[in-house]
């Protein structure tokens, strides 16, 4: 999707060849395509179902956000009362108990959705170059390395949270009971540990994608890069650094991007593992907009806050794009 | 750039963030052609499934007798009031619903659901066939209930009689001082003195509330405003939260539990006292004799401050509620007459070890089972109902989530103080708008 706005085909357009160059090259300009309504004819089913699934939904959110849709309203929108920007005035004044929550669980998620990309990008490179290469057992490492992502994520997420458990859980058995590490067992959804556990889910889940995607990369980097690099002396990190790296920047450009935005607003990892109300310490902002307005039926400052989120998302999302074109721009 | 790159930018970025506002309730399709009725009950039995043993043959009586066909679904507690939500919202969902009797004021607010005037309440049986205190427990005092009550419920303590005489401790406790020192001779190597299920907000709140009334607090002023870090709840949230920081009595992975594993804990002799609602059926199947475990009234203070009432249960129980939106509203009556008839009553509550929400089944030997008794003397005498304000669902989820919250500070050793348990309770009142 990200990929659309940068593709090869906007080139000519900047460096447009027309400028200072003689006459002769006008001729090449391709021929002014005729006017016709089949493109908008074909485009008519995409456009009606990104506004019936993105652009209304959004509208409404954002609609939501400036009324006071508590209980009373809920089942009639029409009577709920119009208070602009009051929902936002009450969630983002960081004053009061809600706002401080909401600030602290912004951080949160935003330690959270950078260790998180960060981790699963990192397995995500080191196994798909350490898989480059064929060898015995290459495909079964392969399908091992998918699994995660192909587990329904309830079923894995709720495997994980009995893992976790304190008395009953395994990894308490064997840090505890088998292997003797600790003495006391520790708990891991509830405390400063929930975060670590969260982001282990996640990283377990996320970086078979990342792993995907790069190992796809790989195929296009030709080999004759790498023994010209080898023979000029390069090892593996040089390698890696100066060939697959840059080689796989326009897969990373997107990843990278996608990644975030999907940690960012993850919401089934914590609902599932946490049940519902995380502990403070793994309180994302995808829990916390949820039970903002569905735990308290408050659904218009829930909305507000999902319209701060999307602005805020908005802006990192378009300050990358920006950042990493212009970048591409001036290379 | 050009402008067009700009827009395709910000396209994107609006695109890839759009799924966040994108959530919308899920709206399960309504059942209401002809006459079938779509029915959701809460989870009382010990499992989904038993639930269904048990209420599939009622329903198929139902069938037979009025030619009404009721698909059941049976939904857990922890989905249950969301999805009632989402039903009240969109408008669509099933006709009858069993809600807990605590979110009926709450539920009423929304309008959602069908008020039973005495006109209504007549279809099915009229008022005077219910029990008062259940009845009042269906909605905001002064207004039509928006439910009738269906199975009534209280708070118990439950003991396991063989750890009791293994201590040397004779009788269950009746105040909260000799729970603490019976629960300290209790807690042995893999044994705990009570069992604490932690992690789940409306267990928190329920005690709560009691704990409350016996220190005096009030959880909402007459005027409905939230009331929450008054030293008197305080004080009381303090109390039962001090059985795991101070007292020890309880295993700190209760402070996890929310799927009934304080139930299991219990049954399994892993903890010498529960305090629960009718445990009695749930403490069946999981293998534990009637003769094994006592049951005894919850305990008060052994000196109650100024104002501390003789209160130790909410009135606990199941309310059924019509949505307005059924198409047929008329089966719907039918049907809710049909449980709330003498023989449903006798049989389900017999069932679910729960008390009838009817006066007339009362006098069944049932009824006068050991724990049954209990109950329903709690209910007669000590139980009080939870303010039938519009927000006391969101009381429950805030001060129950509180609670959880400090439960979990105990378990990881941190100290819970006035201080720290006045804290939470503020800023849950701050939540409230």
């Amino acid at each position: 999707m990200a990929t659309s706005t940068t593709a090869p085909g906007a080139r000519p357009d900047r460096r447009d060849p027309r400028v200072g160059r003689p006459a002769p090259a006008r001729a090449r300009r391709p021929r002014r395509p005729r006017r016709s309504f089949l493109p908008y004819l074909l485009l008519v089913p995409a456009v009606v179902l990104e506004l019936g699934i993105h652009v209304i939904p959004m509208l409404v959110g954002v609609w939501m956000s400036l009324l006071e849709l508590t209980q009373f309203h809920i089942r009639d929108w029409s009577t709920a009362p119009f208070i602009g920007l009051d929902n936002y005035r009450a969630t983002l004044n960081f004053h009061t108990a809600a706002g401080r929550e909401l600030l602290h669980s912004f951080w949160i998620t935003l330690l959270y959705t950078l260790l998180s990309v960060g981790l699963a990008w990192l397995l995500g490179i080191a196994g798909a170059v350490v898989l480059q290469r064929p060898f015995r057992g290459r495909a079964i490492l392969r399908a091992l390395f998918l699994t995660p992502y192909a587990l329904p994520v309830y079923t894995a997420v709720i495997t994980w949270s009995f893992l976790l458990q304190r008395d009953t859980g395994l990894v308490n058995h064997v840090l505890v009971d088998q292997l003797g590490l600790l003495n006391d067992k520790p708990f891991w959804l509830i405390g400063d540990n929930s975060f670590w556990s969260l982001l282990v889910v996640s990283v377990w889940r996320n970086w078979p994608f990342a792993f995907l995607c790069l190992m796809a990369g790989l195929q296009n980097v030709p080999d004759e890069l790498h023994e010209a690099a080898a023979i000029d002396g390069a090892g593996f990190w040089r390698r890696l650094r100066s060939v697959t790296l840059p080689m796989l920047r326009p897969v990373n450009l997107v990843l990278l991007l996608v990644l975030f935005l999907w940690t960012f607003n993850d919401f089934n990892t914590p609902y599932v593992l946490f049940g519902g109300s995380a502990p403070e310490q793994a309180d994302l902002i995808s829990i916390h907009i949820y039970r903002s307005s569905f735990k308290t039926w408050d659904f218009g400052s829930g909305s507000a806050m999902s319209v701060a989120l999307l602005f805020f998302l908005l802006v990192v999302s378009a300050g990358y794009l920006l950042i990493t074109n212009r970048r591409r721009d001036h290379a | 750039m050009s402008t067009r790159r700009h827009l395709g930018i910000l396209t994107v970025a609006v695109l890839a963030a759009a799924s966040l506002t994108a959530c919308g309730g899920s709206g399960d399709d309504a059942g209401g052609s002809g006459k079938t009725l779509t029915y959701w009950a809460s989870n009382q039995g010990a499992s989904i499934e038993a639930d269904k043993t048990i209420l599939q043959p009622e329903l198929d009586k139902f069938e037979k007798q009025t030619g009404i066909k009721v698909n059941l679904e049976v939904v857990p507690w922890s989905d249950l009031l969301n999805k009632l939500l989402a039903a009240a919202t969109s408008g669509q969902g099933p006709d009858v619903v069993n809600i807990g009797n605590t979110w009926s004021a709450s539920l009423q607010a929304t309008g959602a659901l069908v008020e039973f005037d005495d006109a209504t309440l007549q279809a099915v049986g009229g008022k005077d066939r219910f029990v008062p205190a259940a009845l009042a427990a269906a909605g905001a005092p002064g207004k039509p209930p928006a439910a009738v009550p269906l199975y009534s419920l209280a708070y118990a303590l439950y003991y396991n009689k063989k750890a009791f005489a293994d201590a040397g401790i004779t009788a269950p406790p009746t105040t909260w001082e000799q729970l603490a020192e019976y629960g300290k001779k209790l807690s042995t190597g893999d044994r705990w003195g009570l069992a604490i299920e932690g992690a789940n907000p409306n267990e928190n709140a329920h005690h709560a509330f009691a704990f409350g009334q016996q220190y005096g607090g009030e959880w909402f002023d007459s005027s409905g405003k939230p009331t929450f870090d008054t030293p008197q709840n305080v004080s009381a949230v303090k109390r039962y939260v001090d059985f795991m920081a101070t007292d020890k009595i309880s295993n700190p992975s209760n402070a996890e539990y929310a799927q009934n594993q304080s139930v299991s804990d219990f049954a399994n002799g892993k903890a010498a006292m529960l305090l629960w609602q009718a445990a009695g059926s749930n403490l069946k199947t999981q293998n534990m004799p009637a003769d094994a475990y006592g049951v005894a009234p919850v305990p008060f203070l052994a000196t109650p401050p100024a104002g501390g009432k003789k209160v130790n249960s909410m009135v606990a129980g199941i309310n059924m509620a019509i949505f307005k939106h059924t198409k047929n509203k008329d089966a719907s009556l039918n049907f809710v007459k049909f449980m709330t008839s003498d023989e449903e009553q006798t049989v389900l509550n017999k069932t679910y070890g729960s008390l009838p929400a009817v006066k007339t089944v009362g006098t069944d030997p049932a009824f006068s089972a050991p724990e049954q008794k209990v109950l329903q003397e709690t209910l007669s005498t000590t139980a009080a109902p939870l303010p039938q304000v519009p927000d006391e669902s969101t009381f429950e989820t805030l001060v129950g989530t509180a609670i959880k919250e400090l439960f979990a500070d105990a378990a990881s050793g941190r100290p819970v103080t006035e201080e720290s348990v006045k804290k939470k309770l503020s800023d849950a009142q701050q939540k409230m708008r």
